[in-house]
């Protein structure tokens, strides 16, 4: 068993059975920072090796996906679920776009078992942040409606997550490599350390979510488990044609699996206030998060194996 | 000793979530606040618990000390535009303040 693994249940049971354990925001606040540079640091070290126009078509495959998955989302809730218009266009932005958390762990899962995976990984979850938050505002307002795209903007690309990935994606391309061993200590050989003690908020926050669950009941649950798989479906056979490797093409299904939980409930909050918060929140960190770091990580590496193995890569 | 005749002001404060922060900064100034001082909260109320653990779960507290036609303006502002879907609470409260010019 994998200890962040456990540092995760730690949290889930320590929440589910009250205890007094908290960590102060600030801590939170400071290991989601250092994971987010962490990963994009190592990002831009390994695309400071390979020429940065071959990028583009993968870039351009996260855009399409991001643009599309949300879609997918919007009319299963509507539809089957009869969710109002503002919380399917809410909840479906949560699930078109990533989550760091899960793709640290999935990247960790890899790590340890010495397996490698492509350089740009990071450079394609910095990508899929953002198309699922613009589809989710035009689904709940319409593409003429008075949003304010200036803001909304500025909340998507100015936001905790994009600046430190991209900020750190940038410091680790354009260092010197040799200089760059001073910080290695704190951002690359303490990772998992770090990751852990994040897991074991996450484990905190995801049980203080599990009393809502139980009135939004069994549709909910339905789809915080079904989408992940989908998405991961979609992740593996786009990952494969992309010609990634078994490991980056299981990080690309991992990033399609997993749900927001940072950047699109802010944006969310700020462009569709009518939308339920609780609602999407629980289904993320809830159902899915949980789903994908305990059964969804070795699921979906055991998918990538397959689909390289049926689809000619 | 004029400096330390008091004068009456009003001190308003809202209780709301961390995600309104910038965009309720943006109204105060538009409004006539002179200036704010804003704390991290958590608490519970009718739209659930807010532990302040991460990002979406945090609660913040403003205060503004201003003169009546303000705190008039300003809450009637907040409870137009975020009442109906954000978790909001506004207190009013009579203050004597011994700087004036600065409220």
């Amino acid at each position: 068993m994998d200890p962040i693994i456990l540092f995760f249940m730690l949290g889930l049971v320590a929440g589910l059975l009250k205890s007094e354990l908290r960590l102060p925001s600030a801590v939170y606040e400071f290991v989601s920072i250092l994971l987010l540079l962490s990963i994009g640091l190592k990002g831009g070290v390994e695309l400071a090796l390979q020429p940065f126009l071959g990028l583009l078509p993968d870039v351009l495959v996260a855009i399409v996906i991001g643009l599309l998955l949300p879609l997918v989302a919007f009319t299963v809730l509507s539809r089957l679920g009869g969710f109002k218009r503002a919380d399917a266009a809410s909840i479906a932005a949560h699930y078109g776009s990533v989550s760091v958390g899960t793709y640290a762990v999935a990247a960790a899962w890899l790590t340890s078992r010495g397996i490698g995976f492509d350089a740009h990984l990071p450079l394609l979850l910095v990508v899929l942040e953002v198309p699922a938050i613009l589809v989710g505002i035009v689904l709940a307002r319409g593409i003429f409606s008075d949003t304010h795209w200036h803001k909304v903007a500025h909340e998507v690309f100015l936001g905790k997550g994009i600046v430190l990935l991209l900020g750190g994606l940038l410091i680790g391309w354009w260092s010197d490599p040799a200089a760059l061993a001073g910080i290695e200590p704190l951002f690359f050989d303490l990772f998992k350390g770090i990751l852990a003690i994040f897991l074991l908020e996450m484990g905190l926050i995801a049980a203080s979510r599990f009393g809502s669950l139980r009135q939004y009941g069994i549709f909910l649950l339905a789809f915080g488990l079904a989408m992940p798989l989908f998405g991961a479906v979609i992740g593996a056979v786009a990952g494969t044609l992309m010609g990634l490797s078994v490991g980056g093409t299981m990080l690309f299904a991992t990033l399609i699996a997993s749900a927001s939980y940072i950047a699109v409930p802010a944006a969310m909050r700020i462009s569709v206030p009518e939308a339920n918060p609780t609602l999407s929140l629980t289904a993320s960190l809830g159902i899915t998060f949980p789903f994908n770091v305990l059964l969804g990580i070795p699921l979906y590496w055991k998918l990538a194996e397959a689909v390289h193995a049926g689809l000619p890569g | 000793m004029d400096e330390l005749k008091p004068h009456s002001r009003k001190l308003l404060t809202i209780v709301t979530e961390a995600a309104l922060e910038a965009s309720l900064c943006r109204d105060l100034e538009r409004l006539g606040a002179h200036g704010y001082t804003i704390t991290n909260a958590r608490g519970k109320g009718s739209r659930g618990k807010r532990e302040a653990g991460w990002d979406s779960d945090a609660n913040i507290r403003i205060d503004v000390v201003c003169d009546d036609a303000t705190a008039e303006r300003i809450s009637t502002e907040m409870r137009r535009r975020y009442y109906d879907n954000y978790a909001m609470i506004l207190l009013l409260s009579d203050v004597q303040v011994l700087r004036p010019e600065k409220f």
